[in-house]
């Protein structure tokens, strides 16, 4: 029926091109993001303030962790649209235990908790029925943003203790945030557990062939359903900081982020077919953002307009090395 | 192959006939024909949209931009028609098409010849087009009173006493179901989805054919981005914020399946009347509208586990990336 592909030639190491093809990608990463800053200097006086830059990290750390687990996701083959809706269920379900008195350290666990539920939800429909993850996690984000309205309806839940506010409000240190330390420290995990364990090794390797894989003893439904959870995990915790940080809820609420945080893994070098990224890239990306939506925010350009920048950003960076290959090609 | 998928209709349209039937339970004049006329009515502009998006599932891609299109191209001919209400209706039609077409073409282009994801290519044109909104409008809106009599008008008059939208639908959906059935484009699209190696090897031009389908799509959000405005009688930047994922429900529960090459006109139009059943009767039957959103994933759900039980007996597809690769 098909044609068995042949054998390619598998090296031990990464040959040359392709090592500085992956360099070069973040290095076009870090020549956009540095150009961003100084022409973001040089457009607006209170750019380089270390408090106003401390409110641009506000901009990404809380999608910035998602995008570090979407990033290993998406590796692998499979992606979550229901990261947003699972921040709003999460965040009514801290709601409604603040209605019922619960302190700080309740709410933080059920925030935690309701995110990993939803992400072992998804990872079970699509690990254990077979179901193509981008349908599922379509159907789960109407599901759980659904739940969320059908609790509160057109009312909002208010009245989180003062405690609470430290997650999305609170600073470790000077300008230091407890957000942009979260995300340094998730940086630094994820990337160790992506590029220095065999769990990343078989991340990447379901990515690139889920059927040799799982002939090789890689336990592929396993991967997945562990990524699922951990994509749970993290839209669980980033409820935490942006309720904190909102000191309300309403079914409304991180409308949307799923494909911002897509945009951000996208950017930042992940092949949205699987097989390929780091979480180098993910930062840089999120850096980006966050630079764009908050220098622009300084010239007063309207939310709805840097949305354009950042879609152009998306489709020129991706198309720029292809456009460029194809004219050294030709020459 | 042909039978089956004619089995699956019927089964999607038993569910709507016992969903209508559950709902009359509740309130009996939900059956009346007249009621049912309208839910067609309702449904027409999902429906539409449902098709044109079909088609670009079908060839293994997605169009997450029909929805900005839609808003875009509302815009557009709104703001011409409060500039010069002179212009007749099917003139305005015809250059809502053709904005549609060009912003279709722009994702299509990208995708022929850059190569790049379907997904990635609309997940940015879906912000671009709805951010290039608000800069063509200056954020301000296009409101009843500054629309022409004709313009909000013509899609209301009865023709055979069925309204001109309804009418519309039908034209849709016999034309989609002409190139589906009938023609080379419709039987090359099946074919890309199925398997796009073997169809380069039967002499279809892959890249060009998937061009052809993000036009579709794209004209398709152009039409229903004046049906959309002059429906609702209002153009804006927040105009069908999030719809693209109600146009993938309508698909995926029509039984179009995402990896590709399985689906039809039937499907999509049944899948679209499903969602749009649901969204008329909750109202009646006293449900709070709040329910509709877990009610229509549950539905999405259900759905997939549901034709992914059909789909496997297709037996395995070994490869497919690999496959999709070279």
């Amino acid at each position: 029926m098909t044609d068995i592909p042949a054998p390619r030639h598998i090296p031990d190491r990464l040959d040359k091109p392709f090592r500085s093809a992956i360099f070069s990608w973040e290095a076009l990463l870090v020549v956009v993001a540095v150009a961003i800053f100084a022409i973001n200097s040089f457009a607006s006086p209170y750019f380089l303030d270390p408090y106003s830059l401390s409110d641009l990290t506000f901009n990404f750390t809380e999608k910035g962790l998602i995008a570090f687990a979407m990033a290993l996701l998406i590796i692998s083959g499979e992606i979550d649209l229901s990261v947003a809706a699972i921040i709003a269920l999460a965040s009514t379900m801290m709601g409604m235990a603040v209605q019922a008195g619960a302190g700080t350290p309740v709410l933080v666990l059920i925030g935690i908790v309701v995110g990993l539920g939803c992400g072992a939800f998804n990872g079970l429909l699509v690990t254990r029925l077979g179901l193509p993850s981008i349908v599922v996690t379509i159907g789960t984000m109407s599901l759980f943003r659904g739940i969320a309205f059908i609790i509160l309806g057109d009312q909002a839940y208010k009245g989180y203790p003062s405690s609470f506010a430290f997650f999305g409000q609170g600073y470790v240190w000077w300008v230091v945030s407890f957000e942009l330390v979260l995300f340094l420290i998730a940086a630094v995990v994820y990337r160790f557990l992506l590029h220095r364990t065999s769990f990343g090794r078989r991340v990447f390797a379901i990515g690139n062939n889920p059927v040799a894989a799982q002939f090789s003893g890689v336990r592929v439904g396993r991967t997945k359903f562990i990524l699922f959870c951990l994509t749970g995990l993290m839209s669980g915790i980033a409820s935490v900081l942006i309720t904190s940080r909102l000191g309300s809820t309403r079914p409304s609420i991180a409308q949307g982020y799923e494909l911002e945080v897509i945009t951000m893994v996208v950017l930042g070098g992940v092949s949205i077919l699987g097989g390929a990224g780091s979480i180098l890239g993910v930062v840089l990306a999120a850096f980006i953002m966050g630079l764009v939506t908050f220098g622009l925010g300084l010239l007063n350009v309207p939310g709805i307009v840097m949305s354009i920048f950042i879609g152009l950003l998306l489709i020129i960076v991706i198309a720029l090395p292809i456009v460029w290959r194809r004219l050294r090609g030709g020459r | 192959m042909k039978a089956f998928l004619k089995y699956r209709e019927i089964w999607l349209f038993a569910a709507i006939v016992v969903l209508i039937g559950l709902i009359s339970t509740r309130f009996p004049a939900f059956a009346d024909p007249g009621n049912l006329r309208q839910v067609f009515n309702d449904t027409s502009i999902l429906m539409i949209l449902a098709l044109g998006q079909m088609v670009v599932i079908l060839t293994r891609s997605i169009d997450l931009s029909m929805a900005s299109n839609l808003c875009f191209t509302g815009m557009v001919v709104a703001m011409l028609n409060a500039a010069h209400p002179a212009i007749p209706i099917p003139l305005l039609i015809v250059i809502a098409l053709l904005v549609g077409l060009v912003l279709g073409a722009i994702n299509g282009l990208l995708v022929w010849r850059l190569n790049i994801p379907s997904i990635v290519v609309t997940l940015g044109t879906l912000t671009i087009y709805r951010g290039a909104t608000f800069v063509l409008s200056g954020g301000a809106w296009v409101n009843a009173d500054k629309m022409s009599a004709d313009f909000i008008g013509f899609q209301r008059a009865a023709f055979l006493g069925i309204p001109v939208l309804s009418w519309i639908a039908i034209l849709v959906i016999a034309l989609f179901f002409i190139l589906m059935t009938r023609t080379a484009l419709g039987r090359s699209i099946y074919a890309i989805g199925v398997n796009p190696t073997a169809s380069v090897y039967a002499g279809i031009d892959v890249g060009r054919t998937k061009f052809i389908v993000f036009c579709i799509s794209g004209m398709i959000g152009g039409l229903s981005g004046y049906l959309w405005i002059s429906r609702y009688v209002i153009a804006s930047v927040e105009v069908a914020n999030g719809y693209e994922l109600n146009i993938i429900a309508a698909c995926v529960i029509g039984g179009i399946s995402i990896a590709g090459g399985i689906g039809s006109v039937g499907g999509a139009v049944l899948g679209a009347l499903f969602l749009g059943i649901i969204s008329n009767a909750l109202p009646v039957i006293n449900i709070s509208p709040f329910w509709q959103m877990a009610i229509s994933g549950s539905a999405i759900i259900l759905a997939v586990v549901l034709n992914a039980r059909g789909e496997r007996q297709q037996g395995r597809i070994i490869l497919r990336k690999v496959e999709a690769v070279t």
